[in-house]
């Protein structure tokens, strides 16, 4: 257990080099760090100065360390476009992000665990079929379309729900939260069905799948013959067993909620990071660009640790074996 | 037998795979499934529509000597104020008939879909390959990026090799780059899926005796094992592809509907979408309704059309 | 005499599929008596597996159970509710399958496994059923039970866990308990032990078994009685040494052939020549008829009915019909 934990603490960090490794590159090669600090016109001797100074003509390995060390302190470089260093940027517009992301995670695990078991239940039921039916063509609805169809019914047309922002918040400290008003609630309810509405069809296709599979195995055919309630044979021991692969594969896509935030976000005009990424592509703003994808990196990389974590909680046949688990 | 490759096996694997793969039982498979024959139809359709975009379309909607002001904003089975031409799923603010551009954007998205595609599938393959035959640091290294690229959003990945290409590329050619940059980045974030899947199958072939013999007499094993890998892996390949077809349309839509995708000079569904949205707050909602409707129905047709050929390829549940 | 604890009358289970019914079980009829072991035997798709499934109520759709009667005790239990037929299972008929690798649930210890279902079929609390679930263990011959009881399953061997599986089935003190090629899995040095042990507790509980298996050297050793299956019906049924040493139905000889002996130098093992019909294809007449050494016309049409040979050792066979002798000796000349 405890090799396995170092192992996946090691992997962790060498993915986070890779992923740093790649912002580096980019940092450094593709935009231009002296214009982003200068202007574009600057004497070509006062840029040779300040390349001297900032250690731009310094070996490659010495430029990299000193990028990471940075990077650990929470120096990720200034923004071209706003002429604030990035950390501000990102620390701003994070709690809008976050909130979003896991309410939207957890709406699609809870909705789509419920579903998932629902259709793998009554295989043969209408309403299971309709569901699985509807599945299939949210899977080729783009999010940007939902959101969209969201707003024009309920902003647009019923005049429910405000179609852009995040309406009143309130701040502890840096972090701000909606869920205390209810503009801040009102707010979140489109983003979040939005956001978590490809990730609930793809969980409940899996949780379907995953039950109907270990419906059949012996085990739950054993608990039939033991005579254990359809109740005790469906949740304590078919659901209990779906859970394992279903929560890995669902921690997992976690990370790519925050990331995916990057197309709600814009259609909500959400103060997030995600819309803040758009906007640094589209204005070519690389420092901006570089440090989100560093923080998307380090949220893949906590999300792989902790769902590595959670096999040891689900599955005993891991703890004590120093096993690794099957993906 | 000078030459290995010649075996029996040689010749039968590739006849073998890609006959199983197009063979007249798929024929029939397809034609008990209904909705394998709806989503071929309405994939035909609209193909042959992008193809014949110039013959079919009432209007040149990206010709701006043919827009008349007078007709913006007609809405559908109205006719134009300025041109009395019938607008049958209605104008933009330009005049421009929605369902003329809808031929162009449709011919745009599906070149774009397919041409990423085929960037991604040959760079996977190739990289699969690579990996299943030279192994060790090689094979690990791959694969590692493989894994690492899968669990990041594809979106994502588009957007930086975007981003970075945005940079590097002058603005005032952009324009004209601008189908091969989207090209390029959303066949670059969707390689990883194709890799795995050949370099799962490689490694099966690369034990195999008539690789060793290859080998032994110096010839390259990996070109043989090209040949007899691939035909394997055809079903499989066929099956990423055609959901990936899906996946990558919806991505170039996305993207462009982002801003970050195609210009408004060469529109794609995406793009189409993207100006529609300024008109739903103010009610005109055909400019918006129509591109989402059709590409929905794309890639819904495509992505139905791929996950019956799964089933089909897959003897284990028929 | 007393009553049967099983006994299954003229029981038929039907499979239905796109390609029409198929008859899995054609009129099957046996008992089993307090604390007797029924050896089934046969080659798969026989129906000796279906057999068990329809005693204890499992068929898994398409498959239903069409005809006859299935009787516990003297009640009848094959047209239970669902609900009342749940608590007949594991209280007062036990399974053991085949895998314990696989029968068991990975994500509980053998503690929560077995408390479950001791619970479920008695009021005791969860005090009393722990000790009730370690002396099961005791019993089925785990060391240190107490210890091991909160062990997960992945933590013991396989002969360990088929020890666990048998000791689930016994949870309640059934009357019947029905073992589906309970040693298949096991090692054959095992194998013996596990059948030993069956064999014990049930002389010790006078549990009824049925003992579903292709091995014939486990129903020579274990089984008071055999009943051999062939395309979906009995060919013979007896008590297990009149049957393996003197067997009437020609296939049942055939088989008997095919058991290795020790003491006995009888050259080559016999084999029998072809295999058994499929479902869908059952000739008309005996369904052994296109296999059988000994076959003569009627056993072409008529499909032979079960005769008592001897007594309580039937066959359904025309060489056996007392109005077929002249037939029979002119065949055999």
């Amino acid at each position: 257990m405890v090799a396995y934990l170092i192992r996946s603490v090691v992997q962790a960090a060498l993915v986070m080099l890779a992923v740093a490794f790649i912002a580096f590159s980019m940092f450094r090669y593709v935009g231009d760090p002296i214009a982003s600090i200068v202007g574009q016109d600057a004497t070509i001797r006062d840029r040779q100065e300040l390349a001297e100074s900032l250690g731009l003509n310094d070996p490659f390995p010495v430029q990299f360390g000193r990028f990471l060390a940075n990077a650990l302190q929470g120096d990720l470089g200034i923004s071209y476009r706003q002429g604030r260093p990035v950390v501000d940027l990102l620390v701003e517009r994070l709690p809008a992000t976050i909130e979003l992301a896991l309410l939207s995670a957890l709406f699609a695990f809870l909705i789509g665990l419920a579903l998932g078991v629902y259709a793998a239940l009554n295989r043969h039921g209408v309403f299971a079929n309709i569901v699985m039916a509807l599945s299939l063509i949210g899977v080729s609805l783009p999010t940007f379309l939902i959101g969209v169809g969201l707003i024009f019914l309920f902003a647009v047309q019923l005049r429910w729900l405000p179609s852009f922002g995040r309406g009143e918040t309130v701040a502890f400290g840096w972090w701000t939260t909606g869920l205390l008003t209810e503009s801040g609630l009102k707010s979140l309810i489109m983003p979040v069905v939005t956001l978590g509405f490809y990730q609930l069809t793809l969980i409940m296709r899996l949780v379907r799948a995953e039950m109907l599979e270990v419906l059949r195995t012996d085990y739950v055919k054993f608990a039939r013959a033991r005579g254990l309630s359809e109740r005790a044979i469906n949740f304590r021991h078919a659901l209990r067993n779906t859970m394992v692969p279903v929560v890995t594969i669902a921690g997992l896509q976690l990370g790519s909620v925050i990331a995916f935030a990057i197309v709600t976000e814009t259609v909500f005009n959400w103060p997030g990071l995600g819309a803040l990424f758009v906007k640094s592509v589209e204005v070519v703003d690389i420092p901006v660009m570089a440090a989100y994808l560093m923080f998307v990196g380090l949220v893949f990389v906590v999300v792989n640790l902790v769902v590595d974590l959670t096999y040891f909680v689900l599955d005993p046949r891991l703890r004590g074996t120093g096993a690794v688990p099957a993906r | 037998m000078s030459d290995p490759a010649s075996k029996p096996q040689a010749s039968a694997a590739p006849m073998g795979a890609i006959g199983r793969a197009l063979d007249a039982d798929l024929w029939f498979w397809f034609r008990s499934s209904p909705v394998a024959i709806v989503s071929a139809f309405v994939a035909v359709t609209l193909i042959a529509a992008a193809l014949l975009a110039d013959v079919l379309a009432p209007q040149n909607a990206f010709d701006a000597a043919q827009l008349n002001l007078l007709d913006g904003f007609t809405p559908p089975m109205e006719r134009g104020m300025g041109s009395q031409m019938l607008f049958l799923m209605g104008s933009d603010d330009q005049g421009r008939d929605i369902f003329s551009a809808l031929f162009y954007g449709t011919r745009l998205s599906l070149l774009v879909g397919l041409a990423s595609v085929l960037f991604s599938l040959t760079m996977g393959i190739s990289l699969g390959l690579l990996a299943g035959y030279v192994g060790g640091r090689t094979e690990m290294f791959i694969m590692r990026v493989a894994d690492i690229q899968l669990s990041f959003p594809a979106i994502l990945i588009a957007l930086l090799i975007f981003g970075v290409a945005r940079s590097l590329i002058p603005p005032q050619q952009y324009e004209t780059a601008a189908v091969v940059v989207i090209i390029v980045a959303i066949g670059l974030s969707n390689w990883a899926q194709y890799a795995r899947t050949v370099r799962a199958s490689t490694l099966v072939e690369r034990n195999k005796e008539y690789v060793q013999a290859a080998r032994l007499m110096g010839i390259s094993g990996l070109a043989i094992m090209a040949r007899h890998v691939l035909p394997n892996v055809t079903g499989p390949v066929l099956v990423i592809a055609t959901i990936n077809l899906a996946l990558a349309i919806i991505e170039e839509a996305t993207l462009s509907f982002l801003g970050v995708g195609l210009p408004v000079t060469q529109p794609s569904l995406g793009t189409l979408i993207r100006s529609g949205q300024k008109f739903l707050l103010s009610g005109e909602w055909w400019i918006l309704f129509f591109p989402a409707l059709v590409l929905v129905l794309l890639a819904l047709a495509i992505n139905l059309l791929g996950d019956w050929l799964r089933d089909a390829l897959n003897p284990k549940l028929r | 005499m007393t009553e049967p604890v099983l006994s299954v009358r003229d029981l038929r289970v039907e499979f239905v599929t796109r390609r029409g019914t198929l008859k899995a079980i054609d009129g099957v009829s046996f008992d089993i008596a307090r604390g007797e072991v029924l050896g089934v035997v046969g080659e798969s798709g026989a129906g000796k597996s279906v057999t068990g499934s329809a005693v204890i109520g499992l068929i898994e759709p398409p498959g239903r159970i069409a005809g006859g009667q299935i009787l516990l005790s003297g009640e009848r239990i094959d047209n239970l509710p669902a609900e009342t037929m749940r608590r007949v299972r594991g209280k007062r008929i036990g399974m053991i399958f085949q895998d314990p690798l696989t029968s068991l649930n990975p994500l509980y210890t053998v503690a929560e496994q077995l408390i479950e279902t001791i619970r479920t079929h008695t009021d005791l609390t969860p005090k009393q059923a722990r000790a009730r679930a370690i002396d099961l263990l005791a019993e089925v011959g785990i060391p240190a039970p107490e210890r091991r009881i909160d062990s997960y399953p992945h933590e013991f061997s396989g002969g360990m866990r088929q020890r666990v599986v048998i000791a689930l089935a016994l949870c309640a003190g059934p009357e019947l308990i029905i073992a589906d090629e309970p040693t298949t899995a096991l090692d054959v040095s095992v194998q013996a032990q596990i059948i030993t042990l069956l064999k014990k507790l049930c002389r010790d509980h006078g549990t009824a078994v049925m003992l579903v298996t292709h091995d014939m050297g486990v129903i020579a050793e274990t089984a008071d009685r055999v009943a051999v299956m062939y395309a979906g019906r009995i060919a013979e049924i007896g008590p297990v040494r009149e049957v393996v040493s003197r067997a009437l139905h020609p296939y049942a000889s055939g088989l008997m052939g095919a058991i290795p002996t020790l003491d006995q130098d009888i050259g080559r093992l016999v084999q029998i020549p072809g295999s058994m019909p499929r479902l869908t294809a059952i000739p008309p007449g005996c369904a052994f008829n296109p296999r059988c050494p000994k076959v003569f016309d009627r056993c072409r049409v008529d499909r032979p009915e079960p005769i008592e040979h001897r007594p309580a050792h039937r066959v359904a066979c025309h060489l056996y019909d007392p109005a077929e002798r002249p037939a029979v000796l002119e065949a055999l000349s």
